[in-house]
This record gives structure tokens, C-alpha cells and sequence, in this order.
């Protein structure tokens, strides 16, 4: 076991919550995916952390700081879907379009 | 095969699994709970990468706190509604891109990559120590983040009284 296998198996996490943002339409699937990608750059983060040379705690610390983060975003991200819902009854991403050109 | 290689490949095929159960399961409920087996698998793997609060961490924040939070919403808002909502047509584009994204980064990594084998934990303590002291100002930085993220999601998701300003 190396350091390329947890990175690879972090590549393909990513990958896979790339295809989701871009694919999915529900402002909720989309933030899911979000989740996924941010997932994947701790456990980079953290194989680093593990696999450097000598021990040091840097890569655990902003993996730390990734998933606060992460936390603040959520509740975010829900309190808007939660209002944007409310406002038009759908939670479809490609309804929300005042601001296009 | 040594045990801990069989581990990873057995958490491994968990996290993919579940992560792609969630970019293409129909159902949302079931998307939110195949994102809490990712997660989940994501916490094994930082027990085999030596980081025992971060696996800790893990499942609590995202386990215990975040995945409820997605459920809540999903609850608050309509569910029958996600369930006849298509992906974009543009789905095989997405699918293109997520591949060109991965075969560029296992290029770039298998290219790159030092042959690093010997992996080293850091005791909790020297992690306490080096948040509070050396990462002490983003620390506090990051927990006012939160309190801003808590006010502004409260001030934009509670109901708005009749006639009060916008």
C-alpha cells in the first residue's frame, strides 16, 4: 500500500463528484456531489500527511479546517435551497435563471 | 496481499460504491444515505492512514451532523418531486468531463508519485498542540466563519413576517 493507491482512489472520488455537479438538476444532488469532491482532497490532504517525511500534523490540521468549512457551507447551502424553495415551489438549478443574460 | 492492502481495497470499493450510487441514484433519500456509506468508508481509510481524530472527526461532523442536516431538507422540501427530476441532457458531456478529469490526474500522479510506503500518525496531542498554538489564529478565524455561516443561514431561511421589508 502506497501513496499513489490513496491518491488514485482520491482522484476517482473527485472524478465521480465532478460528474455529479455537472450532470444532476436538483440544487440538493448537486451539493451532495459537492460533499464528494470535498471528501476526496481530505483523504489527499491526509495521505500526504501520513506518507511525508518526518511526521507532521500541517496536512491533518487543514483537513480540520476543510470540514469546518465544509459544515459552515451545508448549512448554507440548505438555508438557500430551503428559501428558494419556498419562493418557487422547485429546487430545480436550471429554473433559477434571473440573472441570465 | 498483506491485511492492510486487502482493508483499503475492501474500503475502497465501499467509497466508490457509495459515491456512485450517489451521482446516479434517482432517489434522494437514497443519494443522501449512499453519501453517509462514503463518508463513512472515507473514515476507515483515515484509520488506516494513522489519523485517529480526523476518522473521529469524520464521523460525527459528517455522520452525525451533516448528513442529518441534508435529510432535514430533503424532508422540508418536496420529496416527490426530486423523484420525476431527470439529470441534464447534457449528462454525457458531464460524464466526458469527470473521465478527462481522472485520466489527467492518474497521469499526473502515477508519473509523479514518490514511492512513499512507511506511513507515520501524529499523536493527538502533538495535533492539539500544533491547532492551538501554531494554528491558533485560523482556528478562531474558522469558528467565526461558522457563527456568520449560522446567522446568515438563519436571517435567509426563516419566514418572513406580512409586510415586513425585504
Amino acid at each position: 500500500m502506497t501513496l499513489l493507491h490513496f491518491q488514485l482512489l482520491g482522484a476517482a472520488l473527485f472524478s465521480i463528484g465532478v460528474y455529479g455537479v455537472l450532470a444532476r438538476r436538483s440544487a440538493v444532488l448537486i451539493l451532495l456531489a459537492l460533499e464528494l469532491m470535498l471528501n476526496a482532497v481530505n483523504v489527499n490532504l491526509i495521505a500526504y500527511a501520513a506518507y511525508g517525511t518526518p511526521a507532521d500534523s500541517t496536512g491533518q490540521i487543514i483537513a480540520i479546517f476543510v470540514i469546518t468549512v465544509a459544515a459552515a457551507e451545508v448549512g448554507l447551502a440548505m438555508a438557500i435551497i430551503l428559501r428558494l424553495f419556498r419562493d418557487r415551489g422547485s429546487v430545480d438549478l436550471d429554473e433559477v435563471d434571473l440573472m441570465k443574460g | 496481499m498483506s491485511l492492510s492492502l486487502a482493508v483499503f481495497y475492501l474500503l475502497s470499493a465501499v467509497c466508490l460504491a457509495g459515491a456512485i450510487g450517489v451521482v446516479v441514484s434517482r432517489n434522494v433519500v437514497y443519494a443522501a444515505l449512499l453519501l453517509l456509506v462514503t463518508l463513512m468508508g472515507v473514515a476507515g481509510l483515515y484509520l488506516l492512514l494513522l489519523a485517529e481524530f480526523l476518522a473521529l472527526v469524520q464521523v460525527l461532523i459528517y455522520g452525525g451532523a451533516i448528513t442529518i442536516v441534508i435529510l432535514f431538507v430533503i424532508m422540508l422540501t418536496r420529496v416527490h418531486e426530486f423523484r420525476a427530476m431527470r439529470d441534464n441532457p447534457q449528462w454525457p458531456l458531464a460524464l466526458v468531463t469527470a473521465l478527462g478529469v481522472f485520466a489527467l490526474l492518474a497521469i499526473a500522479l502515477v508519473n509523479g508519485a514518490p514511492d512513499e510506503t512507511v506511513r507515520r500518525g501524529v499523536s493527538f496531542s502533538r495535533l492539539g498542540d500544533s491547532l492551538f498554538a501554531q494554528w491558533a489564529v485560523p482556528f478562531e478565524v474558522a469558528s467565526l466563519v461558522l457563527l456568520v455561516a449560522l446567522i446568515g443561514a438563519i436571517v435567509i431561511a426563516r419566514e418572513r413576517e406580512e409586510g415586513e421589508e425585504e
